[in-house]
């Protein structure tokens, strides 16, 4: 069962664990804080953070989320939009 | 990039073919027809599925939904592979694919990715600037279209459905897919009834 419903509004957690351990997360750096909108549910996957090490990665649900450009970067053409694949353990309400 | 193997990455390779076989992982048939389905694989699949749906809109409707089934529907085989999503431009809006923490690719439909693909320049400066990277391959959107950046980060992979190009009403499924390319489906240019747009 998935958290977010298509039109939710979403905040990528602003989260460094790379930072304190060896990772390997799925989530760009450039989205950390962000706020966007769910698109929709792409399916449930196996957590990536956990297969890469061979531990068994339980079922995450997969979503697209949609960004408004500029504000990622303070340059670009407004309207301009960049839609990403997060996993729903680094989402959280907006 | 990777250049040519080395000595010892031949041999490492060896030792894990061998320990894989050993154990009963997989077998040298296995092997063989992994690789004779990637050396199969070519933007061509990609042109067609577009081709169809250009010409059929139930085909259209299936790519769209299920980008996995519209492949399989041409005779792909899609069993491990990640689901394929397909992006729709429209008249105000076009997508640009892009992986930005490593290569992510729609390999069963689109072959192995080009060189530029996996740089990190086009990685970086897709995401950033699409608009400066479209101009640098020559792609100039009418006025009024929006830039959607797809960066593919995790268990999709992703192609684009472009528009069909105007002037090539009553064209049959065979002859719209010659004006597909590799980099269409990506999203880094046009199709264009003048040849006005190559692949890299």
């Amino acid at each position: 069962m998935s958290r977010f419903a298509p039109g939710a509004r979403v905040r990528v957690r602003d989260a460094w664990p790379e930072r304190s351990a060896p990772m390997h997360l799925r989530t760009p750096h450039y989205l950390r804080g962000r706020e966007g909108q769910v698109e929709r549910v792409l399916g449930t996957f196996p957590n990536p953070e956990a297969i890469a090490f061979g531990r068994p990665g339980e079922p995450r649900p997969l979503y697209h989320v949609l960004f408004e450009q500029k504000p990622i970067w303070n340059e670009g053409e407004e309207g301009d939009t960049v839609m990403v694949e997060i996993f729903e353990h680094w989402l959280e309400e907006a | 990039m990777a250049g040519e193997p080395t000595a010892e990455s031949i041999a490492l390779l060896e030792k894990l073919v061998a320990a894989l076989k050993r154990r009963g992982i997989m077998t040298e048939e296995d092997i063989q027809a992994r690789v004779a389905s990637a050396d199969r694989a070519s933007p061509e699949t990609g042109a067609r599925m577009v081709a169809r749906a250009w010409t059929d809109p139930a085909y259209r409707e299936l790519l769209l939904r299920d980008g996995t089934a519209a492949a399989e529907a041409m005779g792909v085989r899609m069993a491990g592979a990640p689901p394929l999503g397909v992006l729709e431009d429209k008249p105000d809006l076009h997508h640009l694919v892009v992986c930005t923490l490593c290569s992510c690719y729609p390999r069963a439909v689109l072959g192995y990715p080009p060189h530029w693909y996996k740089s990190a320049a086009y990685r970086a400066r897709a995401v950033r600037e699409p608009r400066a990277v479209l101009a640098e391959f020559g792609t100039a959107l009418p006025p009024g279209v929006k830039v959607r950046v797809v960066d593919s980060t995790a268990d999709y992979r992703w192609m684009v459905l472009p528009m069909r190009p105007a002037g090539t009403e009553g064209w049959t499924e065979d002859r719209l897919a010659t004006l597909v390319t590799r980099d269409h489906l990506v999203g880094v240019s046009l199709p264009a009834l003048q040849g006005a747009t190559q692949a890299a």
